[in-house]
């Protein structure tokens, strides 16, 4: 009765060999085929525009934030594609940012890269390391240069621009606010009118709130720890890194004071949950009351208009040296290795795409901040502002906000600096060994390219 | 006569190879190819440093060892095994002993073992981020109701990997069952009516007559439990991301962060490399080692 036994063998002998594939077609996505940088752009053929000629763009576009937005996307597609109708747009919907990362990638790889894409601002460096993208100043300066940036918030562009040259232009931007919940702060006694101004506001209104089974502030950790961080190095002064994304000041005597505050609220004040908080959590932890205050994206204002059975308010998050908050969110990019006929087409579309109303409509959609300030000169932006004065917070806390963590080798980096802040929160480390090792870490990673 | 034979020989094995085509063509396309590639790319520098490829020799396998997260990554992930692999397979007998039993309502009993197997393992992930979920979610309150503290499980380094296991162990064993039921089924009854006939006790019943003929299954479910124990990924993806600072982190998401996150595709080969070798390993452990040890009726 061997038989038992073969058969068993075979089996086992296929199950192997299924997964050795899985595992090796998981890793054969990221093989990089010959890599040349030769990029002879077919330009002398096409610059004569054929009226005449049908262009497609591929377009790639994340959603980040909750609702219907596929359709709005596609919707605005298809208006465009009316007012241009040499130009069709194929909007690809490809999951999160971090997704449609990945596409992109393997697309710039196989040579088939898409025309325009949605991309987290912080993707900069990353894609000019892959040399996938175009700088966008030829066609800047034939809208007008800078008089046509200076509309754009200075916020959003710091993320889009390097070396003195523009890559990118912002499409749907947030900055992280603070909400909270007017009902709870009657009830503690404080003024629902009035959110806490300073860190040590912060400290006594949470303590005030704190209750058994309500939290006075919840703070999300996981994934996005070193955004978090950011708020509080530039409420105490700085930036985490410099503008040619090749140097990170992490272990500053600031920085180390800010993210001591963080671990306090947890550990010594008892005031904010301790450990890692779920980024999606806070949201529903805020709205079913079990949390007081919150620091999130203005990317959630419509999810919590909505659903929020009680009274709440958004405000700046507190200041110490001054205010602060890092940008976040998609801006649009063109590609390399294109048609020059496929670059000048998908100019139109970002320009279209971030046209005054149409920012403005977007804004109202998502909850995003208008990338553009004209947009909230508009009719439709001013009367939407008068009924609901919240959306109005993120955009006049612009004025304190500085560009997201962004470095070449972004992902090592952010890595670098998101482990050893979760190590603090979970109380393995300090907050002045964990910057050291982070900075040490992430000079590691940036070594390449600071030689 | 020679020439005639030869002709034979020819003919069938021309035959043999044509059928065995279909699958060596794909096992080549996805399986060997990949393979070596991932090899050949695994002594390259491919980073977002260098555009284009440099050949290093051995140094992503140097520097991987002075690499803390791996190290890190690598113990997580034999506690992975450690935790899972055991307890689902020993739930698995229990719940399939206990199914083979005739008696009413068995198969409402099979279903709702099995039924986890069948949800996909995202839906999983995210069925379960909300037991674990402090204040509100399930466990909270049932701990909360016995008087106990609130437990942060996905957010505190010292459970959250317990709470894992526990999760994987619920989705996989009802899987496991499925094959104990076959084997089970497949032992003859005249064995234990000999041994109810001799007055032999229940549990040297179980000892010397179902474990042993049953051991060709648990080899398989072994290999297969090991294996998916450095397959999963997809909760860390929906839970933790791999955290806090990488407590949950295992050695196919670290592989995902360093190809898609970090895009370091040299590094990414390597450790696609070293995970190959683990699981080679296990088969050959398995094959060579236990094989000789099972007894076949």
């Amino acid at each position: 009765m061997r038989l038992i036994s073969n058969m068993s063998n075979k089996t086992i002998l296929a199950s192997l060999c299924l997964m050795l594939s899985i595992t090796a077609c998981s890793n054969n996505t990221a093989a990089p085929e010959d890599q040349s940088s030769a990029t002879v752009s077919p330009s002398t053929a096409v610059n004569e525009t054929n009226k005449d000629e049908k262009v497609e763009l591929t377009f790639y576009y994340p959603i980040a934030v909750g609702g219907p937005l596929t359709a709005t996307v596609e919707g605005m597609a298809q208006e465009f594609t009316k007012q241009n109708p040499n130009i069709t747009i194929k909007p690809v919907y490809t999951g999160s940012y971090a997704d449609t990362a990945v596409k992109t990638q393997a697309g710039v790889q196989s040579k088939n890269p898409p025309d325009v894409a949605v991309l987290q601002s912080t993707e900069l460096f990353s894609l000019l390391d892959m040399d996938a993208i175009i700088p966008l100043d030829d066609y800047i300066a034939e809208e007008g240069g800078d008089s046509y940036l200076s509309d754009f918030y200075p916020a959003f562009l710091s993320n889009s621009q390097t070396g003195g040259k523009t890559y990118s232009i912002p499409f749907q931007r947030s900055t992280i606010v603070l909400y909270y919940n007017k009902d709870l702060f009657q009830a503690a006694g404080l003024d629902p009118e009035k959110a806490p101004q300073t860190w040590d506001e912060m400290r006594d209104y949470a303590k005030k709130l704190t209750k058994d089974g309500t939290w006075g502030l919840e703070i999300p950790v996981s994934g996005y720890a070193y955004w978090m961080l950011q708020t509080f190095a530039l409420q105490n002064g700085n930036n985490l890194m410099s503008e040619d994304g090749k140097k990170v000041m992490f272990n500053t005597p600031e920085n180390i004071e800010g993210l001591q505050y963080w671990s306090d609220l947890a550990k010594k004040d008892k005031v904010v949950p301790e450990g890692v908080t779920e980024w999606g959590t806070v949201p529903s932890d805020f709205l079913e009351g079990k949390t007081a205050m919150m620091y999130h994206t203005t990317g959630n204002l419509s999810n919590v208009k909505k659903n929020a059975k009680f009274n709440f308010g958004v405000s700046f998050l507190p200041k110490n040296k001054s205010y602060g908050s890092p940008t976040g969110g998609g801006n649009m990019y063109i590609f390399k290795d294109i048609d020059k006929k496929k670059q000048d087409a998908a100019w139109k579309f970002v320009q279209f795409m971030t046209e005054t109303e149409r920012a403005a409509q977007w804004s109202m959609d998502t909850g995003y901040v208008a990338v553009k300030k004209s947009a909230y000169e508009t009719e439709r932006m001013k009367k939407y502002t008068t009924d609901f004065p919240a959306a109005l917070v993120a955009r006049d806390q612009l004025e304190y906000a500085a560009a997201e963590l962004s470095t070449h080798n972004n992902g090592k980096v952010i890595k670098a600096l998101s482990d050893p802040i979760q190590a603090v929160l979970t109380g393995s480390m300090t907050p002045e060994e964990a910057l050291n090792k982070a900075q040490e870490e992430a000079d590691k990673a940036l070594a390449p390219f600071n030689k | 006569m020679d020439n005639r034979r030869f002709r034979f020989h020819w003919k069938t094995n021309t035959f043999a190879w044509l059928l065995l085509l279909p699958s060596l063509l794909f096992l080549f396309l996805f399986t060997f190819y990949p393979i070596a590639k991932t090899v050949k790319l695994s002594l390259f520098q491919a980073d977002l440093a260098t555009l284009v490829p440099v050949f290093i020799g051995l140094d992503n396998y140097t520097n991987l060892i002075g690499d803390e997260v791996f190290w890190k990554v690598m113990s997580n992930n034999l506690w992975f095994a450690i935790g899972t692999v055991p307890t689902s397979i020993i739930l698995a007998i229990l719940m399939a002993i206990y199914c083979n039993k005739a008696m009413r309502g068995t198969s409402m009993v099979r279903i709702s073992f099995f039924y986890p197997t069948m949800i996909p393992m995202i839906a999983v992930a995210n069925v379960w981020l909300f037991i674990y979920t402090p204040q509100y979610g399930l466990l909270s309150r049932l701990m909360k109701s016995i008087g106990q503290g609130d437990i942060n499980w996905l957010g505190s380094p010292q459970y959250v990997m317990w709470a894992m296991v526990i999760m994987v162990v619920w989705k996989e064993a009802g899987y496991f069952m499925i094959f104990f039921l076959a084997g089970l089924q497949n032992i003859p009854h005249d064995l234990y009516e000999s041994a109810q006939v001799d007055g032999v006790g229940r549990w040297t019943v179980f000892r010397k007559i179902t474990f042993p003929l049953l051991m060709p299954t648990t080899l398989f479910v072994s290999i297969v439990a090991l294996t998916n124990s450095f397959k999963l990924v997809d909760h860390i993806m929906i839970m933790t991301k791999g955290g806090p600072n990488n407590a949950s982190n295992l050695l196919l998401y670290y592989i995902y962060e360093s190809a898609f996150s970090f895009w370091d595709q040299g590094m990414a080969s390597t450790l696609t490399v070293v995970m190959i070798g683990v699981l080679l390993l296990f088969a050959t452990l398995n094959f060579f080692g236990l094989d000789k040890k099972i007894h076949y009726r």
